[in-house]
Parts: C-alpha cells; structure tokens; sequence
C-alpha cells in the first residue's frame, strides 16, 4: 500500500468470481505441477489426467454460474477495473474452453500412456493455455489480450515441442515459437499505434473515442487495427499468416495438435471477433475488404493444399485453415447474424477438430508416426465404431446435413449472403465442395478393403477426381503391414487381426484389445455425439450462441 | 365424437406399422385378419364420426383439426390435421368400407401366396394414405396421401416383381403419375404464390384476390394431376397394365379407391372450378372423351381384368364429365355406386380367376354360371348395374350423370348414351363369355390344346407382341393339361361375403340420391355445405327428368339385348373386335413409339455423351485444376522459418499499403 500511494497506484478492486474459471485453470495447473514435483512422478498418467479433467469440470461449473448470473442480469459486468468484461460472449468463450480441457484431458490421458509419457507437463501446460484463451475472450483492454496471448501461446510453443523422440517435435515448436514471437511483436506494436492513435488501450474506451471523434486522417489508427489484425490472423491461422499451421500440426505430438488447433482459434477469434466488433466496428469500412481478401486467400489455400497432401494430419492441417476461412466469413459479414455464426463455427469446430485429431492419435500407433493415409486403409472394417466415428467427424467438415458442420457452414454462409458478399459466399461453397474431396477420400480408404485383400483396381486410382496425386499401386501396397502393425500395436504379436475384430464383448474389452485406450474412445465419443446430436437437433446450441452473440 | 377423426387414418398406420415389424411371425392368415381388423376399426371410427357430423346442423358440418404444426417457412404454414366435412366424410366412409371388404376378401384370395404378409402391409399403408388424401386439411396433406397411395400402388402393380411384365407395369404407372404429380406440385405452388397459403379453406377464402387466368391455370394443373391419378386421355395407359397386380387390388386401388382421388380433388377444389369455368370446359370434353374411347376398347378386350380396367377408364370419364359440368353432386354418387359394382366385377373376376387356375382369357371361360351360381349372380347383378338397368344403383347415378350432361351441352349428352350403350354393351359380352354358353375350358381339355388356342387368337398375339401391353401370367399359364382337373367352383366365404354384400349395395346404391323429389336426394343435401354454391342447376322440370330416365332405360336395356343377341352362342365376332379397338386405339403403341422409345435414345446419348463427357469432364477437369493448383502452391511450403516469416511480412506489407492507400488518398 506503501508502495501503491507512493507512485499513485492504486490497487484495483478485484472481483475473483468474476475471473473464477481462470483461477481454476490456473490453480489446477500448480496443483500438478506440484503433485508431479513432489512425487518424483510416481504417480500414474490416470491421476494427472483425472485431475486436469476435473479442474476443467470446476472451470466448467465455475462457467455455467456466470453463464447464469450474466443471462439473469442481462447486461455485462466489468471487472477488475475495466480491464475485464463477463458478459454472455465471454462466458461462453469460458465454457467452450473447460469443455476442449475436459476432452482434450480424456483424448490425451490415452496418449500419454501408450507413450510411457509420465509426468504432469502435458495436461498443466494444457490447463495454463486454456487459462490463457478465456482470458483473451474477457479481456476488455489490449494489454490484457495481449496477456492472455502469451498466456495461452507460450504453453502451446512447449506443447508442440513436448515430443522429445520426434524430431519434428522440437522443429514444430521451435518454429512455432519463433514465428509466435515475431506475431506478437507485430501484436504489440500495433497496440502501441491504436494508444497512440486512441489514447486508450481499453476496449470501451476506444469504441467510445471512435463514436465521439471524427478523425480525418486516422492512418495511425489504421495501421495500429491493421497491426493487431495481422497478430489475431497469425493465432487462427489465416493466409498469408497460415505457413506454420502444416509444419506445427504435423511436428506437434498428436493429441497436443488437436488441444492447440482448439484452444488456438477459440482465443483467437473470440479477441478477434470482440475487438472488431466492438472497439474497431466504426472503422469496418476499412477493415472488411481486408478481410475479404484474408478470407478468400484462407479458405482458397486451406482447399487447394488439403487436396495434395498425404499425411492426414497435415491434411487436418490445412483443413483447419480451410475452416478459418469459413469462420472469417461471419466476422467479415460484420453484422449481428455473422457474429453469431462464426461464434457457432467457432463451437462446432472445437468439437470437430479435438475429436479427428483423437482419431489420429489412435490410428498414429506408438511412436505417433503412422498418418499416411493409407494407414486408413480398412479401418472402418477393422474397427467398426471408431472408423464411424471417424466418418461422421469428417463428413461434418465436409458439411453434409444432419451434423453440426453443416450448419456451421450454413449460418456463415448466410450471413454472408445477408452481407451482399455473394462473391465470397460463391467462393466458400466452392472450397468447401474442394474440401469435401479430401474428407471424402480418408472416408472411401476407411470403408475400402485392406490392401492385401484388395484387388488393384479397389485402389484409389477409379476415385478418379478424387484421388489427388497419389500414385496408385505402388503406395497403396508399401505401407499396408505398416498401418497393421502401428493401429494393433498394443495387441499380443500373436493375435491376429481378425481375431481381434471378431472378438465380441463390450466396448471396453474391444478397445483394450486392440490398444485403444477407453478415455480416448470416450473422447472420441463425445465429440461424435456432440456432432450428431446438435446436428439433427441443432436448437440448443443454435440459441445458446444466439443468446451469447446478444450478450455482447 | 368428431375428435376421433385423428384415429381414421391411425388405425391402418399402426396395422403397417405393426406387420412392418412381426408381418412374418404374424403370417398367414393372421397378418391377413390384423390388417382387415385395422381397417375394419377404421369404419367404425369413420362412422363415428360420420354420425358425429351428421348430428351437426348443415352449416356447421365443418371441422378442422390440427395435429401439429408440420413445417413454417416464410410466411408458408403447413399444419398436419384433418378436415372432416360431408365430402371428406363421404369418401372416408366409401374409402374404409370398401376396404374392409376388400381385405376380408383378401384373405381369401391370397391363401396361397409366400408373400401374404407382406401384401397386407401394403394395403394399410394404402388405406391410410388414401384416408389422408381424402382427410387432409390442406393441399400439402392431400398431396402426401396422393404420393402414399401411388407409391403403394407402384408396389401391389409389382407385387409380383420376379414376372418382368409386372414389374414393368409398376413402372410404367409411375411414370405416368409423375407426369401428373408434376401438374399438383406446380399448381400448389401456383396456389401459394397467388394466396399466401396452402389450407383449403383459407384458400377458397382468398379466391377472390386471384386473377381468373390464374385460376384456370391452378385448376388445370390439378386437373392434370387428376388425368394421371385417375387413368384419363392422355395418361390413362397405366391402367390396363396395372391389371397385373393381384386381383384384389386391382378391385380396391384400381376400381374403387385411388382411381377416384382425381374426381375427389375436382370436388374438393369445386370453387377454384366455380370461377374458372373455361378449365370445366376442357375437363368435361376430356371426361366424355376418355369415357367413350375407354368404353369403345373395353368392347374388343379378351382378357377378363383388361375390360374391367378399361370399363373403370371409361366410367371414370364420366365422373370427370360430371365434375367438368360443375355437377360434383352427381360425381361422387357416381364414384360411390360405381365403387360397389366395380368392386363387385372386379372381385367376381378375381373369384372366377381363382377358380380357372388362374386364366384370365374370357374366350376360353363359359358356362361357369351353373357352377359358380354366388359368383355368376353377383356378377350379373354388377352388370346390370354398371349398365344401367332400372332400379339398380347406376341406372340412377349415371342418369343424373346425363341430365346434368344435357344441360350444359346436349353434345356431351350424346357422348355419355353412347357410352352408356357401349357399357351395358361390352360387360353383357364379358358375362355371356364368361357365365353362359358352353364350358369351352372342358373342351379345351379334349383337344388338349385349349390354352393355347386361346392364345393363338390374333387379338392376343398382339397383346403378347406388345411389351407394353402385357397379360397376366403368361409366362406361367395353368397349361392345357391343368384345365382337365378343374373343377370351378365358388370360393369360400370369406370371398364370397364381400361379394354378396356388395351386390346389395349395387342394387339398392341408388336410394342415397333418388331424383324426383327434393326429400330424396339426400347425398346432395349432404353435400350441399362443401359444393353447393359450385353445383351446377341444369333448370329441368320433373318431367324431362322422368323423360331421360326413361331414355337412360331404354338405351340400357337396348345395350344388354345387343349383348345378349350377339354373343349368347358366338366365341368370337371379329366384326366387332376390330383390331383397331382390340389395340386401344394404337395409343399406347403411339405413345411407345413417339415418346418412349426416343426418350430412351435420348437418355442413353445423354448418358453416353452428357453425362460422361461434358459433366464428368468439367468436374474431372475442375478437380485437375484445383490439383495442379495445389502442386504449384506448395512449393510455398518450404518448411524455413525464415520463408515463413517473409510471407508474414509480406502480408503486413501489403495491409500496410492498403491502408496507407486509403488514408492518403
């Protein structure tokens, strides 16, 4: 206090409900780090798993009672001296986040055990990173996005690198970091041109200087928007700040390059959307043709390179970018409907993403390595339920009817048609049809016989305009003992593969033995559930958005 | 009472539903009696209701009832519910009665068959969707039961499907429905964009708003739907091939029951008709049309099921000649009369059929009267009713057919005698061929070649030489020999209950609608509420009308004396069996050579051509540019951090430029 009244600081009244999820996120990180410090990792992966998973039920919980309290007030609370504003948008962004802890938690535990990986690291610097991207979604001043930035990108840079047996691991974060660094570099930079610009580094106060005062040369000001933008369009991966997306996701261990292709573009874009929609909405004149061409180049690359990739993990990838685009659309549209559709794109792709890359988790093997995409070869006769699963996770990116990808894809769309951008809702439809292409192969190699049970001409080379560059016969036949030995991996040498599908028994006993770990299967199951169910009965979620949008 | 209208069309549903599930476990014949029972329930609700309505004083017989909203789009709301008023009534009572006759008669019928279970699923979904073809509150309800009951007639034409002849027949009477279909579809959309909604009675209330061309296009679209539901010129060929379905069926769906869904819907949409008079015009002339060429062919056919299909062609146009006048009164008694004798012939032909071993050719049949003395009577009783003769029910239905005919044109009215005579005419041959002269099946054994010198008759090397026109189990006739071991006789009484039940109601039909005086004609004080203001008033004092029904009495009894004259001895008369009526006018021979054959040239060049090469080709060629494309694009991905880092800065750049652009401009 000595200190505060010294230099004229005071010390501001911090409301902690108000930042309650965070604290637990952040609470449950130390609980680990110190439970796996001060047990010279003794401790099984289950119980670090199950800690992490229900620190992200308390933040969830934590979340649903500021859900209630915001709705039941229906304006928004401002905390800890403006810096931080809990409303309906921010609040959801906060449950969002809890829900990828929960599954991520569940997706990972799996991993980390097939992997000898012990030790608390992955799920605390997962918890840290989600802390990290609720933040930027209440952050009501740039400083504290730019916080919640760091907060969430540093655990992220050590995630993808976390692999230490891969090479490609520590090239992911190592790359990651850098190009991260110089993002933020941009980031503050701009933050520094809008204060210059603006006065302010508080949200509100911005929207309201920009309300009040009609600038005739607002160069600064626009130099400053255009800086951050390009600091928001590096975190959710958009072109031409897309190039480390392939890179990163491919290198980073798997389960670790679901959480971050979550959790990434959920911080991201919700500072994105609540920056642009509110502080810098009277400046959208200038912004929007950005963005348009933004979005058209995202959603253009993200189709055009999915197509000639190989990997499946590195066609999520760019698949990822793809959705980006999608998710640009809305906050191009610049209206309340786009707002609430890339809030609703934002949701569905959560799920959509944790769940495939789980999918590849399994199918990567031990060692993680198996993501060609003839290790799919058959999966979907192996093993019925996770090649469905798969199926229906991919079908929704594609956006066929009845899943919640498509209707994603269908509010954004809208909003922009409602925009009268129908050039770029023209463009949209058409990547995502060129997408459609590359989900739909993974789909026809899952369900299409073995390659030692396939004939020739079962090989991809009749999908015709499907099958990209890959060069039939010779590598359909290359890699096939490959995918057995990597998805069986866990399974006694002796036992066959046939035996093992034709086993019966419940779920439990069919993923034991075939090495797929139960908590991922849960995941999994989640994710497919979540996609399913909101797809065919797309009201609650539709209005929970809708609510949220509104809550602003 | 009217509450349980919901439970009319249910009943049937649930019987789907539940021989969907255990139809196999049920079998036969139990599944045969759960169907018949589900249906028979659904009479006792109709009557129900019906009694429930009638107790209703005449301006308040209308009830709507909503189940739930169906689907909102726009300002377009589509509720699922019923209307119950004395039209859809009458059809539901008719509809349900017919029905439960027609399942019990079933039973019997299909003993035999492997796939006994399955044809009873077929006919409950029939006769529910047909009850929400006639129930249905709006357009959009009718339409649903209009596409059930197609589909439903799609699968009992090919119940048979391992013969190619039915199977083809199925087809073909789905193409030709699509081709009406395609006529309701535009006129509801017609309707929408011209009233804002789909609900009848919200429609007829806005009619007024509605342009008069507007209403003669709504009305010829339904009208077009009608042609090709209910068999007329130019899309009636499907009827005479849908006789290869099982005889039953024949009886309920192409006789009594679907046929008729056109003239329902003239009536149901009397005041769409009402201002548009011009769509009258074309309906009534196509009406009479269709039942005087309809009636002209029925008068060449050898095969039993072929006259009955093309008498239904015929009577049917009468009951759209009726419509087109505006006499929808005399439309429905004609439709409800006609569904009893038509049942009756049909069933009796199906009973006769059973009993030949499954024949069908007419030429060799006679002097089953004798032996087959339920089925012979009844069979006449039909006769005498579809044409005409006094007291029976046609004699009054298609009397005030013709006196409605005469007022609006007295061309139409020489049109409707003619095909009267014709009527009584051509089934007065089919009865004398089938019932009376000698038991020619005996000799048939004899020369031991019967069969097949039946089917040596040119009459049926053209049915055979037509793939289109094809004859019921050709492929697997009883065989000459066979015919030595039968012994024909009545079934038994699960066939023959229908039979006798529906020869009353042949005969005494005509009580519900007796001319002469205004007490007597209840079915149109009945329906007066939902036509009334429609119907048409041909001005004629109770003499003409005793006048023309004794015209009508004489031209029957006329056409049953030719008959009997002609061909109470005689086999075969080719002088008036011409080959020209014999095959149906060369109109569906024109249809197959003009139309068919080259839309399937056609549709094999598009196949060929089209479709391989310029759409696949713009698709291939699509997915090879967007592959190339993602060839050169990669070379971007240099895995350097360095590279990377460029093209983030080159972006920034360019926005920076952008917005400089913008700010010092």
């Amino acid at each position: 206090m000595i200190l505060a009244s010294a230099t004229g600081f005071a010390v501001p009244h911090i409301d902690y409900t108000a930042i309650l999820p965070e604290l637990i996120l952040i609470g449950g990180s130390l609980v680990l780090l110190a439970a796996g410090a001060l047990n010279v990792r003794h401790l099984p992966t289950r119980v670090y798993s199950l800690l992490s998973g229900a620190t992200g039920v308390a933040a969830l919980i934590a979340g649903i009672v500021l859900w209630q309290k915001v709705h039941g007030g229906g304006h928004p609370l401002t905390a800890v001296a403006h810096s931080l504003v809990i409303d309906g948008f921010s609040t959801a962004f906060v449950i969002l986040s809890a829900c990828i802890i929960i599954v991520s938690s569940a997706i990972a535990d799996g991993y980390l055990r097939r992997e000898g990986i012990a030790g608390p690291e992955f799920h605390a610097l997962a918890l840290l990173g989600a802390s990290g991207a609720m933040l930027m979604a209440a952050a009501n001043d740039f400083i504290v996005i730019f916080l919640g930035l760091e907060i969430m990108s540093i655990p992220l840079y050590v995630l993808a690198a976390l692999d230490q047996r891969r090479a490609e691991s520590g090239e992911a974060g190592m790359k990651y970091f850098v190009l991260g660094a110089f993002s933020s570099a941009i980031f503050v930079y701009g933050i520094a041109l809008t204060y210059g610009a603006t006065g302010s580094t508080n949200l509100a106060q911005i929207a309201g200087y920009l309300a009040t005062n009609v600038s005739t040369s607002n160069g600064l000001l626009l130099a400053g928007a255009g800086l951050l933008l390009v600091g928001f369009l590096f975190k959710v991966a958009a072109v031409p700040f897309h190039m480390w997306t392939p890179d990163v996701y491919q290198g980073a261990p798997t389960p670790a390059t679901g959480f971050m292709a979550a959790i990434a573009k959920v911080g991201g874009f919700a500072a994105l959307l609540r920056v642009f929609f509110s502080s810098f909405h009277s400046l959208e004149a200038s912004w929007q043709p950005i963005l348009w061409v933004v979005a058209v180049l995202t959603l253009v690359t993200g189709a055009v390179l999915g197509l000639v990739q190989r990997d499946v993990k590195r066609m999520l990838a760019y698949s990822s970018i793809n959705h980006a685009g999608f998710i640009l659309l809305g906050l191009q549209a610049a209206s309340r409907e786009g707002m609430s559709a890339s809030l609703y794109y934002v949701f569905v792709y959560a799920f959509l993403v944790l769940g495939s890359f789980a999918v590849i988790t399994v199918v990567g093997g031990r060692g993680d390595t198996s993501h060609a995409i003839e290790s799919y070869r058959g999966l979907a006769r192996r093993q019925p339920l996770l090649g469905f699963g798969f199926a229906v996770l991919l079908l929704a990116q594609a956006g066929a009817p009845f899943t919640t990808g498509f209707l994603g894809k269908l509010y954004v769309v809208e909003a922009a048609v409602r925009s009268h951008s129908y050039a770029l809702a023209v463009i949209a439809m058409l990547t995502g049809a060129v997408a459609a292409a590359f989900y739909l192969r993974v789909v026809f190699v899952m369900y299409s016989l073995p390659a030692g049970e396939a004939a020739p001409a079962m090989a991809l080379a009749d999908g015709g305009a499907l099958a990209t560059g890959t060069e039939p016969a010779a590598a359909v036949a290359a890699p096939a003992g490959e995918s057995r030995g990597g998805v069986l991996v866990a399974a006694p040498p002796e036992a066959p593969a046939g035996a093992a599908t034709g086993a019966g028994g419940g779920l439990r006993l069919r993923a034991a033995s075939l090495g797929i770990a139960p908590s991922t299967l849960a995941g999994i199951a989640v994710t497919v559930l979540f996609t399913l169910a909101l797809g065919i009965w797309p009201a609650p979620l539709f209005s929970f958005v809708h609510a949220a949008g509104l809550l602003f | 009472m009217l509450h349980a209208a919901f439970l009319i069309p249910l009943f049937p549903l649930v019987g789907f539903a539940v021989l969907v599930v255990g139809g196999r476990r049920l079998g036969n014949p139990l599944a045969g009696w759960l169907a018949t029972a589900m249906v028979g329930l659904s009479f006792v609700t109709t009557v129900v209701v019906f009694a429930g309505l009638f107790e209703r004083a005449p301006g308040r017989r209308s009830f709507t009832q909503t189940w739930w909203n169906w689907f909102s789009v726009d300002r377009l709301h589509v509720s699922a519910g019923v209307l119950v008023d004395p039209l859809s009534m009458t059809m539901a009572l008719f509809v349900t009665g017919v029905s439960t006759l027609i399942h019990l008669y079933s039973i019997g019928y299909m003993e035999h068959d492997e796939q006994f279970p399955k044809f009873f699923l077929y006919l409950n979904l029939f006769v529910s969707s047909m009850l929400l073809l006639v129930l249905g509150g709006n357009f959009v309800m009718t339409f649903l039961g209009w596409e059930g009951v197609g589909v439903c007639s799609y699968f009992l034409i090919a119940f048979w499907f391992d013969r190619p002849s039915a199977a083809s027949a199925g087809k073909k009477a789905m193409i030709f429905n699509r081709i009406g279909d395609a006529g309701f579809l535009l006129a509801m959309f017609l309707i929408y964009e011209r009233t804002g909604s789909l609900q009848y009675q919200t429609v007829f209330a806005r009619l007024g708003h509605v342009g008069g061309d507007s209403l003669v296009a709504i009305a010829l679209l339904l009208f077009l739907g009608a042609t090709g539901k209910s068999a007329q010129l130019p899309l009636y060929p499907w009827l005479a091939d849908a006789m290869e379905g099982p005889t039953p069926v024949s009886a309920l769906i192409h006789a009594a029951t679907m046929v008729t869904a056109g003239v329902y819907l003239m009536c149901r949409i009397s005041p769409i008709l009402h201002l548009a008079p011009d769509a009258g015009h074309v309906i009534a002339i196509i009406g009479g049309a269709t039942a005087f060429v309809g009636a002209t062919i029925a008068c060449a056919q050898t095969d039993i099921k072929k006259i009955l299909a093309y008498s239904t062609i015929s009577q049917l146009g009468y009951m759209f000649m009726a419509a087109g006048v505006g006499a929808y009164v005399a439309a429905i008694f004609l439709m409800l009369t006609h569904a009893f004798y038509k049942a009756l012939l049909f069933l009796g032909a199906g009973s006769v059929i059973h009993a030949m071993n499954d024949e069908q050719n007419t030429k060799v049949m006679g002097g089953l009267r004798a032996l087959m003395p339920i089925t012979g009577g009844t069979f006449l009783v039909a006769w005498l009713a579809i044409g005409g003769v006094p007291p029976f029910a046609g004699f009054w239905s298609k009397g005030d057919v013709l006196l409605n005919a005469w007022g609006y044109s007295p061309a139409l009215y020489v049109l409707g005698a003619l095909t009267a005579v014709l009527t009584a005419y051509y089934l007065g041959r089919c009865y004398m061929l089938v019932f009376s002269g000698k038991a020619r099946w005996v000799e048939a054994r004899a020369t031991g070649d019967g069969t097949s010198r039946g089917h040596a008759e040119p009459a049926l090397e053209a049915d055979t030489s037509n793939p289109n026109v094809p004859h019921e189990r050709i492929a697997a006739p009883a065989g000459p020999a066979s015919h030595g071991r039968l012994h024909p006789h009545d079934p038994g009484w699960v066939m023959t209950v229908p039979l006798v039940v529906l020869a009353f109601c042949s005969v005494f039909g005509g009580l519900i609608n007796l001319p002469f005086h205004p007490s007597f004609v209840f079915l149109e004080r009945w329906l007066n509420p939902v036509v009334g203001r429609a119907l048409f008033n041909p001005h004629l004092g109770a003499g003409s009308e005793i006048i023309f029904a004794v015209i009508d009495a004489v031209l029957a009894l006329f056409g049953v004396a030719l008959a009997y004259s002609l061909w109470r001895t005689a086999v075969y008369r080719r002088e008036v069996e011409p080959t020209f009526l014999e095959r149906a006018w060369f109109i569906d021979w024109s249809y197959d050579r003009l139309l068919a054959r080259n839309s399937t040239r056609m549709a094999a060049f598009t196949s060929a051509v089209v479709e391989s090469r310029v759409i696949d080709g713009a698709v291939n060629g699509f997915a090879v540019l967007w592959r190339r494309s993602g060839t050169v694009l990669r070379r971007v991905q240099t895995g350097y951090v360095r590279n990377y880092a460029l093209g983030i800065m080159a972006g920034l750049v360019v926005l920076l430029a952008w917005v400089a652009s913008r700010t010092f401009s």
